[in-house]
Order: C-alpha cells, then structure tokens, then sequence
C-alpha cells in the first residue's frame, strides 16, 4: 500500500491543474496569469496545465473582487471540483478587495464565498508569485482531508439524481 | 490458440499503455520544444492519469460509468484482436463500439458543452470511418486477403503499392489522435475550447479510464500503419516515426478548423487520393 501511496501523492504533487476563474478583476491579474504559460515562465515545466473545466481541475485560481451576482457562480464552480482540492486568490482583490473593497456593490475578498488556502498579495501580482502560490498549494493536494470518500458509488449516483431533478431551484442566471 | 500467440496477446495488452503514454510524453515533449518552452518530463501522462485516478469521482448517472468501461474493453480488444493477428474489418467494427459508445455517455448527460462535443465526435467519425474501410480494402486488393497473418506474411511492403492509400490512413490517424487541424470534439493543446468538447462531463478516475483507452487506441492505429511496411523493423521504425513526426508538425503548424471544412476536404481528397492509388493498381497489374 505504502508505494501507491506514495506514487499517488507525488503524481499529485506533479500534475496541478488549474482553472481560472476572472470574479471582476481589472484584468490585470488575468493577464499575469495567463504569463505564467507564456514560454518565459512556461509553468508547463511542472506538470501545470490551464483547464478550462472545472471538473478536470485540482486548483482554482481566482483573481478580482467578490459581488453579490458572481458570488453564486464562484461558489458553483467551487462546488464542481471534485476532491482533493485547492484555491488560490490573486492579487489585492481577491485577498481582500483591494482598493474596490469600499465599492457598494463588493462583498470583499474571495474568502468571503469560499475557503481559501493560499493568498497571492499584489497589484497586479508578479508570475513568480503566482507561481510560487501554486506550489504552496500542492501541499494542501497531496493528502486528501477528510481522509478518504466513503460514499458507496449508489449513494452518489442517487445524489446526483436528485441534484439534476431540482436543477430549476439552484438556477443561478435569470 | 496456441501458447505462442497467447504470450504474444497478453504482451501487447501490458505493454500497448506504456508506449502510448510515453508516446504521449514524448509529442507534449518535442511541442513544448518547437514552441521555444521547455515542456514537462516525459512521464507526464502517467503522472496525469494516476492522479486522476486517486481523486474523488464525481459522477452524472450510471450510463457514463457504464460507457467509459465499454470504451476501454473495446479499445483493450481491439489491441488484443491484432497481436491475435484477426481480421482487419473485425477491429475495425470493434473499434467503432469503443468510439460509439463513449458519445453515448456523452450525450447521456444534460450538458451542452457534451452535447455539443459528441456531436461533433460523431462528425469526426462519419469523416475517418469510410476512409478507413477504403484502407482495407486497398489492403485486400494487393495481398488478397482481410487477415493480419496473410499481409504480415506478403513478401513486399505493401506501402510500395499503396503510398498515396497510406496518405488517406494518416487522416483517420491525425483525428484519432485528436490532433490540429481535426480536434474539433476536444483538444489536447487549448484545454478551453468549447470547455472541453467530448470530455466535458467525465471526471476524476473516468476521465483517467478514458485516456487509458485512448493510448491503446494510439497504439492500435500505428500499429495499422506499421503493416504498411512488415517485411523490415528498420522500415518499420523509420516508417512510424516520419509519420508521427509529420503529425507532430502539423499539429503545430495549422489552427484548427470547422466540421464542414474536416468533412469536405478529407473526403475530398481521401476518396480522390484512394481512387487514383487503385487505379495505379489496376494499370500496374496489366
Ligand atoms: S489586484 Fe490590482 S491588478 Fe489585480 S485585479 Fe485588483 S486592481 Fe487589478
């Protein structure tokens, strides 16, 4: 057992998908994001992938301010990512809301909405820093907390049922 | 079946993952290279595929488990049909369950982006599949037979007959392979577009299975290729990396297209190009 264990967790440590999730930033941040595949940083190097899906990725990377209306869909896309998983807030904005954080219409940072494991400060933050945040972050990958998933694959599947058979309740949009 | 062959089968089925994942490995490897980056170790798909495995699954219904183990079984088959040295056609129809039955579980899901995707899937399907028969059956008309263990045994490298007919089987290569200018359902290089095509829904150890699959299914089809040239392992070796150098290249090199420009041109140009190539046989014979 010991040996896939191991494997497991260095596979873990290995492959970190991200997906990045813009909650109202300047984009600034986006862009610095989006650097760090660039062949300069080429983060690749690390197993690092951009993923577009939510259910594909390990790590979500957030940057900008929260609002009431992106709150819901901040925390949808947090509830699709399947365990273990981490979060990253990039920049001012996520951390703390930065200089919007008076705004009428900002609820403050990304750990308002969801739990937050590593903050990137910054305005905009630098690469290294963003890259550097996502290794912090492998160490909250590498043993999944709560240990293990119990739930037998019926209990799941009749979750699952029941989730898409209220799907009207939890509309987000209109 | 004899001992031999049975060595033979239970050889490919272990060893046909391990190459499609360096294989794998190896194309992010040299893109990375061509792009001026330096790109991950070689063993990154099996770094990806083991943590996919140990994560939480996070399943829609029971049809996508269902499909996902459909799709392995059948690419394993098909692996294990051709060590056996069977019947092209028969791996061809195996094949086709695989490929169907993972649209299945894509369409099983109330998702659009998977919707979408296995639409698209299946457009890509309807383009390679013809091709592929045509593929054979230039096969049959230079060695008379559908058999492996007959071609195997045909005294020349057919590709010397059938070069422009190995042309057309590099197409259904270049999608199989999901590779530019044909990755219209999902890509491997922009991990975003239309969120992930085909793959959108399956997660975790699913996905994991699903890639599993993928690289015997790799494997299967150079191995197709590599009947082209049987006589010689030189011919062979140099035969299948030009051709997966090649698709490197163009992979890098085009941006991906529409479905109805993949549809039009490849059959456009696969049915002109096997056409002229049996006509060369015809004239060759007289
Ligand atoms: S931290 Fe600065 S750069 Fe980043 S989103 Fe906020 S204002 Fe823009």
């Amino acid at each position: 057992m010991g040996f896939f264990q191991e494997l497991l967790h260095k596979s873990r440590m290995k492959s970190p998908w991200l997906i990045h999730f813009d909650c109202g930033s300047c984009n600034g941040c986006d862009i610095e994001v989006l650097a760090c595949l660039t062949p300069v940083y080429d983060v690749e190097r690390f197993g690092v992938l951009n993923i577009g899906n939510p259910k594909h990725a390990d790590i979500l990377v957030v940057s900008g301010t929260v609002n009431p209306r992106n709150a819901k869909v901040l925390k949808n896309i947090y509830d699709q990512m399947p365990e273990p998983k981490a979060v990253i807030a990039i920049g001012a904005c996520g951390t703390s809301g930065g200089v919007f954080r008076e705004a009428y219409n900002v609820l403050g940072g990304v750990d308002k909405v969801i739990p937050v494991d590593v903050y990137v400060p910054g305005c905009p933050s630098k690469p290294e820093a963003i890259i550097d945040g996502v290794v912090l972050a492998l160490e909250k990958l590498k043993v999944r907390k709560p240990e293990k998933d119990t739930e037998p694959l019926v209990a799941d599947l009749k979750k699952a049922r029941e989730f898409y058979e209220n799907r009207e309740e939890r509309q987000v949009t209109g | 079946m004899d001992f031999k062959t049975f060595s033979f089968v239970i050889l490919a089925v272990i060893l046909a993952p391990f190459a499609g994942g360096l294989l794998a490995g190896i194309d992010r490897r040299l893109t990375a290279w061509f792009q001026g980056r330096s790109g991950p170790p070689i063993l990154q798909p099996f770094y990806d595929v083991i943590k996919l495995l140990g994560k939480d699954r996070q399943v829609v219904n029971y049809w996508q488990i269902f499909c996902v183990h459909i799709y392995l079984i059948s690419s394993v088959l098909c692996v294990a049909l051709f060590a056996m040295q069977a019947d092209l056609l028969m791996i061809f129809f195996v094949m086709t369950i695989g490929a169907v039955f993972m649209v299945v579980g894509a369409m099983a899901v109330p998702s659009p982006y998977s919707q979408l995707g296995a639409q698209r899937e299946l457009i890509q399907m309807l383009t390679y599949e013809p091709l592929l028969i045509i593929v054979f059956v230039g096969i049959y008309l230079v060695t008379g037979s559908f058999k492996i263990d007959d071609i195997l045994s045909y005294e020349r490298p057919i590709f010397l007959m059938l070069p422009l007919l190995y042309l057309v089987l590099t197409f259904a290569l270049t999608i199989k392979l999901r590779k530019s200018p044909f990755d219209i359902s999902t890509s491997h290089h922009a991990h975003q577009e239309v969120v992930r095509g085909v793959l959108t829904e399956y997660s975790g150890p699913y996905l994991a299975i699903l890639e599993i699959a993928h690289w015997y299914e790799i494997v299967l089809i150079l191995a197709i290729c590599g009947l082209f040239w049987s006589t010689s392992w030189i011919g062979l070796v140099l035969l299948l990396a030009l051709t997966y150098m090649a698709e490197i290249v163009i992979d890098n090199v085009t941006p991906r297209m529409t479905w109805k420009w993949m549809l039009t041109y490849v059959w456009a140009v696969g049915i002109s190009l096997s056409f002229f190539n049996m006509a060369l046989l015809y004239a060759n014979s007289f």
